[in-house]
């Protein structure tokens, strides 16, 4: 039998760069496949040809035997393929039902939708793959969970033999994730095809049944996923062996530096984002709080550097060494030594027009040491640049003439990290997803980097939605949910569990839901 | 192409474009194009004189076109230096006209400026102001200013200081008199090109220096560029708002030195002629690069004044169409540039 999808020596060329580079590839009919690489790899790029985006430079793709060259999604949806997206294509105003419906209305313009029988089938749908949904539910009433579900539910209301799941699980929680493996299981046991795109390697071993490679526009590797170990998929995926693990000696805090006490956070509409939090983070621990995105931890972010919007009423206290950071601006609160690294990095903490000399600057431009008359002293930044480039490892020709936006993610985070890592007589470190969008090979840099400040005596809060990222490097462990901490891990539990991770990501799963 | 070599190519691109349609138009209007350009450049870079003109032209450009490119830094578009110039250019008049004429030109000179500085800052001030504190968008509010400006310096000049049956206020004293190069130098002929020059010279510097030496121009840049990070950065975007809306009006209100302290000699009535508004494209073409500025103000001046050059061949309507146009053809061809990076 022909393979569902069949590439042969496909390329795709963006200018003078080569996103996909001669790749054949052939995807078993009723299999899932996943396609594993780091970030620029060529998976969206990939997955983009086959869906119909892009069209590729050359080569050929063939759907069950045979040839075919789409011209935009639609076709590639006639001819069964469906796509889940990472970020989710929904009308927050409609209903479950309408969102589904939306786009294949099966009728005339003004004509009668059959909203009785498009029921029918969802509810039919949804008992068959497992996955239960109220039709009738406003879509902005539903969890990330169920809205994944209403794209999945689309997706096969379009018939889709074929399934691309872009990042499916980047959104989720470790039950959801768990629940999201299980329709996809049911999906391929009921004969549909299914194209994972991750780069979660827990994941593919768990769910793939055969899993690719990609790196730098190539598949180095195809291969069952049952053949292979998380270890062999890392560095076919860097092209070295990585590190997946960091070396993290057992803390020994000191003093306490940030107190946070019955902290809470009023919109000007009277929502409660923030719910009494009271914790305490101390000199030399990495203080971690784990939860799904949108329940808080902007708001505490933004709280703990003094840019709460107008008309927000904060209550509680936030002590930094006994000296309160509410009401201050971050000028200030750099100034009695916090720093911070926030979650957008590219919007937030750097100037993507800048050179990379003046980036490991920014915000850092009032001290005096860098300073000369009305301007800078331009051997200090450039000595303070080159200190940190070797130092951090940051892949850069001429710093002093190179725009940041020259860079590879990766290295635009180590700018940053290195930035804020060494500013002077600096206690509290306030860290954001340290590790979004930055490459395997470059994650073993950071993480052994904020270790080594923990170990300087720094007391860091991390805040991060991968909670293997948090055992990894957190001395204790809270749980926001709905703008409380729920439950708080001692150090003790934490470096115990660090070693069953599975059991215990599923442990805190528990208290962030 | 890369970048660097685009941001040179784009304007010379856009004039070179906007010569060519100028000649399609002047041939539209049955004259030879050829013999139009020629005779305007003998009579402008052909003689001493009329570099002078088109050297005074330039002067009032930069300070125009400076008014318009320090707020453009930061995302501003100051669409307000007409008004700014025209408020900057009473205020010097007045000051000038009222100061004690014992007083030495040493001190009268730089209060006048300093007043016609000082209202231009204010008047581009209350448009920061109005941003800042309420919202509104800078180009309604300069837009609304430039009116207002127009209404109160016209109703003061005509019922309050306008001398009898005339539409100028008193001149003002020879000490607060700006001399012309020709009287210093010799040069330039009998041209109203004037010491003012050297003062716009060295504001095009300063400010070049203050955006990109300074660390207050490494905040206004970043705040420009990217509002949200210079915001996580400590930066305080509100008070760069304020302070280059404020250093544009001040630019705006030095136009004035050119214009009234050492050319006209008062104020009147619609004297300012639509310069802030030419300021927008001189700043536009020079990508609000202040010394690049003065290559863009002295191309507008030469447009200026090779215009009136030929005015015997070629009527003044097709001349301000030719203008118009190439303006448009700039600002398009700065979008393209964009677009391209």
């Amino acid at each position: 039998m022909a393979p569902a999808v069949q590439l042969s020596d496909i390329s795709k060329k963006f200018g003078s760069f080569l996103a996909n580079d001669n790749i054949s590839l052939s995807v078993e009919e009723g299999t899932i496949h996943a396609i594993v690489g780091e970030n620029g790899a060529g998976k969206s790029t990939l997955t983009k040809i086959i869906y119909g985006m892009h069209r590729p430079t050359s080569g050929e793709m063939a759907i069950r035997g045979k040839t075919v060259n789409f011209a935009s999604p639609r076709e590639a949806i006639d001819a069964g393929i469906g796509m889940v997206h990472q970020h989710f294509m929904l009308a927050a105003e409609l209903s479950v039902a309408e969102n589904i419906m939306l786009g294949n209305e099966h009728t005339r313009l003004f004509g009668r939708l059959a909203m009785k029988s498009l029921k029918e089938l969802i509810l039919n749908d949804a008992a068959n793959y497992g996955l239960p949904i109220d039709p009738d539910a406003p879509v902005g009433s539903l969890s990330v969970g169920e809205e994944q579900r209403v794209e999945i539910l689309k997706v096969l209301f379009r018939q889709a033999t074929i399934m691309i799941f872009d990042e499916p699980t980047a959104v989720l929680t470790p039950s959801e994730t768990e629940r999201l493996f299980a329709t996809l299981r049911t999906l391929r046991d009921k004969g549909k095809t299914i194209i994972l795109i991750t780069h979660k390697l827990d994941e593919v071993l768990a769910v793939a049944d055969q899993v690719s490679v990609m790196r730098k526009g190539n598949i180095v590797g195809t291969m069952p996923a049952s053949s292979v170990t998380k270890a062999e998929l890392a560095r076919m995926m860097v092209g070295r062996s990585v590190l997946l693990q960091v070396k993290n000696p057992p803390a020994s805090p000191t003093e306490t530096v940030l107190t946070l006490k019955k902290l809470s956070w009023l919109t000007l509409k009277g929502e409660e984002k923030l719910h009494e939090i009271s914790l305490n983070v101390r000199a030399g621990e990495i203080y971690g709080i784990a939860g799904v995105e949108g329940n808080g931890q902007s708001e505490l972010l933004q709280a703990l550097w003094g840019l709460t919007p107008a008309g927000t009423k904060l209550s509680g206290e936030a002590l930094l060494k006994g000296k309160s950071l509410i009401g201050k601006n971050p000028a200030e609160i750099a100034l009695m030594g916090v720093s911070h690294i926030p979650e957008n990095r590219l919007r937030h903490a750097v100037i993507v027009d800048y050179t990379v000399s003046e980036n490991l600057l920014f915000g850092r431009h009032r001290e005096d040491s860098f300073h000369k008359g009305i301007g800078f002293d331009s051997h200090a930044v450039n000595r303070n640049a080159g200190k940190m480039i070797a130092d951090y490892d940051i892949r850069c020709t001429s710093p002093a003439l190179q725009p940041l936006s020259a860079l590879s993610g990766g290295n635009q985070q180590k700018v940053v990290l290195a930035r804020e890592l060494n500013r002077p007589s600096i206690s509290l470190l306030i860290l954001a997803h340290p590790t979004r969008g930055v490459d395997i090979g470059a994650i073993e840099t950071i993480h052994n980097k904020i270790i080594e400040a923990r170990q300087n005596g720094m007391a860091i809060i991390l805040l991060s939605s991968e909670l293997e990222e948090l055992i990894a490097l957190s001395t204790r462990i809270g749980c926001l949910f709905k703008g409380s901490i729920q439950h708080e891990f001692s150090q003790d539990e934490v470096e115990r569990k660090r070693g069953s991770d599975r059991e215990f990501q599923k442990e805190i799963g528990l208290h962030i839901t | 192409m890369t970048r660097k070599s685009g941001q040179i190519l784009i304007p010379f691109l856009s004039i070179l474009s906007a010569l060519l349609v100028s000649c399609l138009v002047i041939a539209m209007a049955g004259r030879d194009p050829m013999m139009i350009f020629s005779k305007m450049f003998h009579l402008t870079l052909g003689s001493s004189y009329g570099i002078g003109q088109v050297v005074f032209r330039m002067t009032t450009l930069i300070f125009a076109g400076l008014a318009v490119a320090i707020p453009f830094r930061l995302r501003l578009f100051n669409v307000g230096a007409e008004g700014q110039l025209q408020m900057g250019a009473f205020a010097a008049a007045m000051t000038g006209a009222m100061l004690p004429s014992t007083l030495p030109s040493l001190v009268s000179i730089p209060l006048c400026i300093i007043m016609a500085m000082a209202s231009g800052a204010c008047w581009a001030l209350l448009s920061g102001l109005l941003k800042v504190r309420f919202g509104v968008n800078e180009v309604i509010a300069t837009i609304m200013l430039n009116f207002i400006a127009q209404g109160l310096t016209g109703y003061l000049l005509t019922y309050h200081f306008a001398m009898p049956s005339t539409v100028h206020t008193a001149p003002i004293n020879a000490s607060a008199t700006i001399p012309s190069f020709y009287t210093v130098t010799g040069w330039f002929a009998n041209s109203p090109a004037n010491l003012t020059t050297i003062l716009s010279l060295s504001l095009a510097l300063f400010f070049q220096f203050l955006l990109f030496q300074s660390r207050f121009g490494y905040e206004m840049r970043a705040a420009g560029l990217q509002p949200e990070a210079a915001r996580y950065g400590g930066i305080n975007a509100g008070m760069h708002t304020l302070v280059a809306m404020g250093i544009g009006g001040a630019a705006a209100g030095m136009g004035a030195s050119n214009i009234v302290l050492s050319y006209k000699h008062y104020y009147e009535a619609g004297m300012s002629g639509g310069i802030g508004f030419t300021g927008i494209a001189v700043a536009l073409l020079a990508g609000a690069h202040p010394l690049w500025i003065v290559l863009s103000a002295f191309f507008f001046g030469f447009l200026e004044y090779g215009g009136l050059t030929v005015n015997a061949y070629i009527p003044k309507d097709i001349f301000m169409m030719i203008e118009a146009i190439t303006i448009l053809l700039v600002i398009a061809f700065s979008a393209l540039g964009k677009r391209m990076e």
